[in-house]
């Protein structure tokens, strides 16, 4: 066990340096103790799968989930609504936001048992195909996005951004979208849909860049 | 994650009784999460119980009594960080709660439980280095990659604490009170620990002990500056909180901490001592003050550029706590 660092791959040791990530090390698994019901009135429920119902997008939604579960893999793998995305898995990159009574959240770090009897919405909740939120409006129009993998948690933290600050600066924005990165760098046209979203005029590279 | 049971107590004493009970293997309190669930993920914990007690809810996350802020355990960064109150009579404390992570985070993340998280250390976060703290025998940061180490303090493990809050309230006489046990309350100083004292964990609370409260008395000229290479979702180089007493431009009294240069938020009291009577307005008193808070610095292969932070750090907590322009 004290030598364990001589078979270090090198990817999980660079995953760590990136982003403090790591494979997860194979341990003995813990004998299951308790079926998913809260037998004799202890309180204690799991570690099997359980009904819980989820409000999403003003839908309660009725789901049976083990109490390890997050909401990002609730709503991807068991509720089929793939909008929100995974990319980090450590909630640094901002693709699985969610907003859980009005607060951005990083829906991978959070266990889907916390959001019970919270109003979730989801990038799906935003607008609809014909009726589009002025956020996502503005997302098209100015090209903001390249691979698109950023997109929905982007639109989301904008969303919340606007909900709370409805004509925010340009440094406000930059704040309010610290926690998504995009990875193709399309910043500048992120921060003019924002602008244009909340009724201000677009700003230039160099303006972005100022500081 | 591997599966887990869990538990909603009512209270945060029946979340002490849980974090006790022999029926479990390793019972485990969750309040935020967002180092739970990091340490779930990463296989570093695998706890059959889950103590959440985020719901508790028992007491208003922010309140002011006798002087002094109380705040709830499981106020999250982002309410503290909007506190009008607390930005106007104990901006250290604000600053230090706006700067952490990202608004997701910051959204979640708890009082109590960034104060509690776990060391960022790269080796103690991924499973593969049996560390120190994981019960192994050796600091892989020692004679490894130690840029984000500490530079204060004998080893044998080289953290730094990771709590910006931690920071912020160490200049305000913060004490938390606790339950589960004899004692009502600890001081923020005397729940942290130096690794020379136990190296599985930082603080000194015992099994089924529970933070329930955090105190702290007003520092209405105070104020916190981070050293990043990011703006956001980073932890700092080098951070310093600063409270001052002035008489025009003159300090009359200085407490000083420095962060994410050792173990546990390091108080430098011979650095207030020797900032008593300096002008604000005679730079070169102030960074001859400033340069007494490295005297006792080792720094390893990695990370003496931290040494020359220090100082610049602290002064800029200072001017800024005079409500003085400082480079953001």
């Amino acid at each position: 066990m004290s030598e364990r660092n001589e078979g270090i791959s090198r990817r999980s040791f660079v995953q760590t340096l990136g982003m403090g990530a790591a494979a997860g090390a194979l341990q003995g698994h813990a004998e299951a103790r308790l079926t998913g019901q809260d037998e004799g009135g202890t309180g204690i429920v799991g570690p099997g799968p359980r009904p819980i119902t989820l409000r999403i997008n003003g839908n309660d939604v009725r789901l049976t989930i083990e109490p390890a579960t997050t909401l990002l893999d609730t709503l991807r793998v068991h509720a089929g609504m793939t909008g929100s995305k995974e990319i980090c898995d450590r909630g640094s990159c901002g693709g699985c936001s969610v907003l859980v009574n009005g607060a951005l959240t990083a829906s991978c770090m959070m266990l889907a048992c916390d959001a019970e009897g919270a109003e979730i919405t989801t990038v799906e909740g935003l607008g609809t195909e014909e009726a589009l939120d002025p956020v996502q409006e503005a997302f098209i129009r100015h090209d903001a996005l390249q691979c698109g993998y950023c997109t929905p948690g982007l639109v989301v933290a904008a969303r919340a951004l606007l909900d709370a600050t409805p004509r925010p600066s340009l440094d406000e924005i930059k704040q309010g979208l610290s926690g998504n990165i995009c990875r193709c760098g399309t910043y500048t046209n992120i921060f003019n849909a924002v602008l244009e979203a909340s009724g201000q005029a677009p700003v230039t590279d160099a303006e972005v860049n100022r500081g | 994650m591997k599966p887990f049971s869990l538990a909603r107590p009512r209270d945060f004493a029946g979340a002490g009784k849980l974090a006790k009970d022999r029926r479990f293997r390793l019972p485990v309190i969750k309040a935020g999460g967002m180092d739970v669930v990091d340490h779930l993920k990463e296989g570093l914990i695998e706890p059959d119980l889950l103590i959440d007690v985020l719901r508790i809810d028992d007491q208003p996350e922010i309140r002011e009594a006798d002087g002094a802020f109380h705040i709830h355990a499981n106020a999250t960064l982002a309410n503290i960080a909007a506190s009008r109150s607390i930005a106007r009579r104990a901006p250290v404390v604000a600053q230090c709660c706006a700067s952490a992570a990202t608004p997701q985070v910051r959204n979640v993340a708890t009082a109590a439980g960034n104060l509690l998280q776990r060391p960022r250390c790269w080796y103690y976060r991924n499973s593969q280095f049996d560390c120190l703290k994981k019960g192994g025998h050796r600091c892989f940061a020692f004679d490894g990659e130690n840029a984000y180490h500490a530079i204060f303090g004998d080893g044998p493990c080289h953290i730094v604490h990771p709590s910006n809050l931690a920071i912020g309230l160490s200049v305000c006489n913060a004490s938390v009170r606790l339950t589960g046990s004899d004692r009502d309350a600890v001081s923020l100083a005397d729940l942290f620990h130096m690794p020379d004292r136990g190296l599985l964990s930082e603080h000194n609370l015992k099994t089924g002990e529970v933070v329930t409260e955090i105190h702290f008395e007003p520092r209405s000229t105070s104020a916190f500056y981070a050293i990043k290479h990011k703006q956001s979702f980073d932890w700092p180089l080098v951070a310093a909180a600063a409270a001052l007493e002035l008489d025009g431009d003159r300090i009359e009294s200085a407490t000083v901490t420095a962060g994410a240069v050792a173990p546990v938020p390091w108080a430098l009291p011979h650095v207030g001592e020797a900032l008593v009577g300096v002008s604000l307005d005679d730079d070169t008193a102030l960074r001859r003050a400033c340069a007494t808070s490295t005297r006792d610095a080792r720094p390893m292969s990695d990370n003496e550029y931290k040494v020359r932070l220090l100082p610049v750090a602290i002064r800029r907590a200072i001017l800024k706590a005079a409500g003085r322009e400082v480079m953001s």
